[in-house]
């Protein structure tokens, strides 16, 4: 039996971090994709900013791009863990309606970051998508670059418990793991952020985000304040609430103008619920959320957030 | 004689999906043809597919349906015809039925002569009933996910179409498939052939087509490829062979166009960790097959099916990438391995309780104190049997059962519950007894999984299992029809093999009393279980239905002793002796019944009363009763069945030369009472007359 040894390093890409961003936000730009900069609200997934979450209901045609930092409190390491990140980076695309050739432009997205498809091997392999708190589901891949996965590929069909007319496709790129494979970096920590062009200094990832992800690690880990997070939670809550009740009122009155319609606050309103969102994954994290209060606390954010989505899709229709 | 040829072009189907999906349109388009009389003698129908398209090419099929010929019936002949001149009716009918008057005929009915027409069918084209027809069988596909993409949601399907190609021989049929109007063009492999259409010349070219733009639209083709590709890859580390594994097989064949294999390599360190970790890493995470050396242990390398055929270059870049996914995952599992050790199991207990087992019953914490019970009480059945075990390391195997729950490893390798339970029980130094239980609680997974090597092993399968089964019952969870998604009914078949299969001196009610079922429900349960019992003897054990229910007419609670009595049974039911000793029993099953129908009561026999071959019959089931309880004591089921196909000529004798129901009160009386005591005495090893005679 041999000896296995280990696997020589190829030619690796020179791109840094920050020039994978610019190569894929270039790509969609010159297809005509809005490029938005990330959402300055604390988010679980970019599926849930409002560039996507409500730009996909109703009819109006949109396609946007943006590189959103994904925070999963319960998904923190300390920093410890060479693959796993409390916040990540996700390059989340959506095409509304969604072309024909929708795929074989991903595939030029890839060669667009400089990864040269005849040396890959590349499956779709079916990965259907769900979020739950937000009535919304679709249909789709994980995409596989050599056994990893780098993309989710889905076409949502649902969003705020409405079907959706047209769908559209989200495309959530994984920046980190594209860039750690590029780069053939064995730890997200290795990869090369930036490099100075003129003395060739590299700042890493690591110089970059370590502390956060040691920080944020321990504050939500050891030192969120349970009895606060709720008081927090419950406090959002209540304004949402307040604000949903004040908003099917407007919008359903058939003597409030189009232009009082317009200006209700559902964007405010949905912060609100984001905001509880991701409280309730500090206090998951926390490991202050039991099993019988679990389901119910999923239940209310659900109603916040399809609440909204279901406000928005209406003031969508009435003031228009 | 023509060919016709349809490919559906889609984006990736799931893997799963594809090959029910492939023999589902095959059928439906063989039927169509078939319907449509468009299949000649000898027509044959090929399906193919891949991740990308679903294809049918039918041999031998009629380029026109055969034109025909048809009989309409008219008015009567007396309202067509006045003195052999048509009326206007008969006129209007010839008219209608576009033919002469001249031409119209006479035809006798039962009802009288009535006036009709032969009218010529003139066959339709393939291409016109294809195109009618064919879109709605398509798009009637049973997917288990479907979806819709275009707007206004006008169909459904599991991915979208993007292409459609239908020809007849070298003609494309115009049809229309989801928006997508059908011609003579596929697609290639994605990156080897690229975006440019193939063109397929003829309908009988597509295999070779598509085979020139890399993709094998043959599944059986395919999987021999891989098959023999993974042999020859493994070939190069000597002494190795890959780890046989049906299912990735398949798998693999539905996610490849153009497979080819690379042999890849991890760290020997990595080897450390327990194979049942790797393993799960690389089949289940990464659909890598895994390799062994000569004595099977599992040797450092991996092998994964690729979808493209690369140049030295990028087969070094594939299989650096691969190896370097592989090294993460073994990396993150050895580090959840080792976080996950500084909490014991044992200090895990109260984590349990944030672990959710069933909303409506509780936490694993409660679980696990309702399985404690569920295990003291077996355990004092078994206590001081032939089984002997140690109760402490039973009791503490139970208690720790689902503390690996919580752990990181199994967070990330659900599949893998119970069996890291067992192999962290040892890392900590538990009792071998209590991790080998912990580690085969799951044990067996399947109808053909091996049951728990160890007594508190089978021990804690069994408690666990009815906790569940009793509890979900009592909270109306109860499966119905195919519906049963707690998998109730594969814990019971468990639970029922384990009893088989083991030495444990358990019956079916002993496991049910020893849960907490309430009065009102153990009607359902034991119903439950016999039918478990029925599936298990028939459909695992692969016993005639007749046996099983002559064996579980007489007693359906202790399952080893029915698999013996089934056993004995059938050894037996062919000989002849035994077959009109069966039949013998039918018919006093028959008397019985009639005679209480008729409110004729049996009395216990008195000699008096007894013809003489009565009386020969009741000495022998005398003589022969005590031996067959002897004999069934000792559970030697076949000789007791010998012995009562002994009786065939005392039995023969007596339905020969006795009128039963006598008109003789007291001989019918005693008649009764005798044939009832020897259908008893005979009747506790199966219900003969359940047995189904030639």
């Amino acid at each position: 039996m041999s000896v296995a040894q280990p696997e020589a390093r190829l030619k690796t890409s020179s791109l840094t971090f920050q020039d994978l961003l610019f190569r894929l936000q270039a790509f969609w730009a010159e297809r005509g994709c809005v490029l938005q900069q990330p959402y300055d609200v604390e988010v679980g997934a970019g599926t849930m900013c409002p560039e996507t979450f409500l730009r996909v209901l109703g009819p109006k045609p949109y396609k946007v791009g943006y590189a959103q930092p994904s925070r999963r409190p319960a998904d923190g390491r300390y920093g410890e863990n060479p693959n796993r990140l409390f916040k990540h980076t996700q390059f989340q695309l959506i095409l509304k309606p969604p072309p024909v050739n929708v795929q074989e432009l991903y595939l030029e997205s890839l060669e667009a970051m400089g990864i040269d498809l005849k040396h890959h091997d590349l499956k779709f392999e079916e990965d259907n998508w769900e979020w739950p708190a937000g009535g919304a589901w679709g249909v789709g891949w994980q995409v596989m670059l050599d056994g990893l996965e780098i993309t989710q590929f889905t076409y949502f069909q649902q969003c705020g418990g409405m079907d959706l007319d047209p769908i559209c496709a989200e495309l959530t790129y994984g920046m980190e793991r594209i860039a750690a494979f590029l780069q053939d970096v064995d730890s997200i920590y290795d990869i090369v952020w930036a490099r100075d062009k003129e003395t060739g200094a590299t700042v890493t990832y690591g110089d970059v985000r370590l502390a956060d992800e040691l920080q944020f690690s321990v504050y939500n880990f050891e030192m969120a304040d349970v009895a606060r997070l709720w008081e927090h939670f419950n406090s959002y809550e209540a304004e949402a609430q307040a604000l949903l009740e004040k908003a099917n009122a407007v919008l359903t009155d058939e003597n409030a103008s189009p232009k009082e319609k317009k200006r209700f606050p559902m964007l405010a309103t949905y912060e609100l619920a984001l905001k509880c969102s991701n409280l309730f994954n500090l206090l998951d994290a926390r490991g202050a959320i039991s099993v019988t209060e679990r389901v119910g606390v999923i239940g209310r954010i659900r109603a916040l957030v399809v609440g909204v989505a279901k406000a928005w899709a209406m003031q969508q229709e009435t003031s228009s | 004689m023509s060919d016709f040829l349809l490919e559906i072009g889609l984006e990736e189907v799931p893997a799963r999906m594809i090959a029910a999906a492939e023999a589902e349109l095959g059928k439906r388009v063989s039927e169509l043809l078939k319907r449509e009389r468009l299949m000649s003698n000898g027509a044959k129908v090929a399906t193919y597919s891949t991740p990308r398209r679903l294809a049918v090419l039918a041999e031998g099929v009629q380029a026109k349906q055969a034109d025909t010929e048809k009989v309409v019936m008219g008015p009567s002949w007396k309202i067509a015809f006045k003195d052999a001149e048509p009326t206007a009716a008969g006129e209007a009918f010839a008219k209608k039925a576009g033919v002469e008057v001249s031409d119209l005929k006479k035809i006798e009915t039962s009802k009288g002569e009535y006036v009709g027409a032969s009218v010529k069918l003139t066959g339709r084209t393939a291409s016109e009933i294809l195109i009618a027809e064919l879109p709605k069988e398509v798009l009637g596909l049973y997917w288990a996910k479907n979806m819709y993409w275009r707007a206004a949601k006008p169909e459904r399907f599991v991915r979208p179409v993007r292409w459609v190609a239908a020809m007849i021989d070298s003609s494309v049929v115009p049809l229309e498939i989801a928006g997508i109007a059908a011609g003579n063009t596929s697609r290639g492999h994605r990156v080897l052939s690229g975006d440019k259409p193939v063109v397929i010349d003829t309908a009988k070219s597509y295999v070779e087509a598509l085979r020139a733009a890399f993709v094998v639209v043959d599944v059986a083709e395919r999987r021999q490829i891989i098959r023999k590709t993974l042999d020859a890859a493994t070939r190069t580390v000597a002494g190795a062979r890959w780890r046989e594994d049906e299912a990735l097989v398949e798998t693999v064949t539905h996610l490849t166009e153009w497979p080819t294999v690379i042999l890849g390599n991890f760290e020997r360190k990595y080897l450390d960790l327990p194979e049942e970790v790797l393993v799960t890493v690389m089949r289940d995470h990464q659909k890598y097959f895994a390799v062994e050396d000569a004595e099977g242990k599992l040797a450092p390398h991996f092998l994964a099916v690729l979808n493209t055929q690369a140049d030295d270059e990028g087969a070094a870049i594939i299989r650096h990438g691969n190896a370097r996914v592989l090294r993460a995952r073994f990396a993150d599992a050895r580090f959840f391995w080792d976080v996950d050790q500084k909490t014991p199991l044992a200090k895990r207990m109260e984590s349990l309780k944030n672990v959710t087992f069933q909303k409506e019953l509780g936490s694993y914490y409660w679980k696990c104190e309702q399985n404690l019970a569920v295990a003291n009480a077996l355990a004092t059945i078994v206590r001081g049997a032939d089984a002997p075990f140690d109760e402490a390391a039973l009791f503490k195997a139970v208690e720790l059962a689902k503390t690996d729950l919580t752990t990181e490893l199994v967070k990330e390798f659900t599949e893998l519950q119970g069996v890291i339970g067992g192999l962290y029980a040892r890392a900590q130094g538990l009792d071998e007894k209590v991790a080998q239980a912990i580690y085969d609680q799951y044990s067996p997974a399947s109808a053909e999984g091996a049951i728990p090597s160890t007594v508190e092993g089978q021990l804690l399968g069994i408690a666990d299992r009815i906790q569940t089964i009793v509890a979900m019952f009592g909270i109306g969870n109860a499966p119905t029809g195919s519906k049963d998604p707690f998998a109730l009914r594969r814990a019971a078949n468990a639970i029922v093999k384990i009893l088989a299969e083991s030495g444990l001196p358990l019956t079916l009610s002993d496991v049910i009393n020893a849960s907490s079922v309430s009065d009102a429900g153990k009607a359902q349960v034991n119903e439950f279980f016999r039918e478990r019992l029925q599936f298990y003897l028939k459909d695992v054990r692969g016993f005639a239905y007749d046996v099983v229910n002559a064996v579980l007419a007489v007693g359906a609670d202790d399952v080893r002793d029915a698999v013996a009595r089934a056993e004995a049974l059938t050894a037996v039911r062919g000989s002849e002796d035994f077959a009109a000793v069966s039949a013998a029993c039918k018919r006093i099953k028959n008397i019985l019944r009639q005679a209480e129908e008729k409110g004729f009561r049996p009395d216990p026999p008195k000699l008096g009363q007894l013809a003489l071959e009565a009386i020969d019959l009741w000495d022998r089931s005398k003589e022969i009763g005590p031996q067959i309880s002897k004999l069934s004591e000792q559970r030697a089921y076949r000789e007791a069945l010998a012995l009562i196909a002994t009786l065939r000529p005392t039995v023969d004798q007596f339905f020969d030369k006795v009128m039963v129901l006598d008109p003789d009160e007291k001989v019918r009386s005693a008649n009764l009472g005798l044939i009832d005591e020897v259908l008893r005495n005979f009747s506790t090893i199966a219900d003969f007359s359940e047995i189904v005679t030639a």
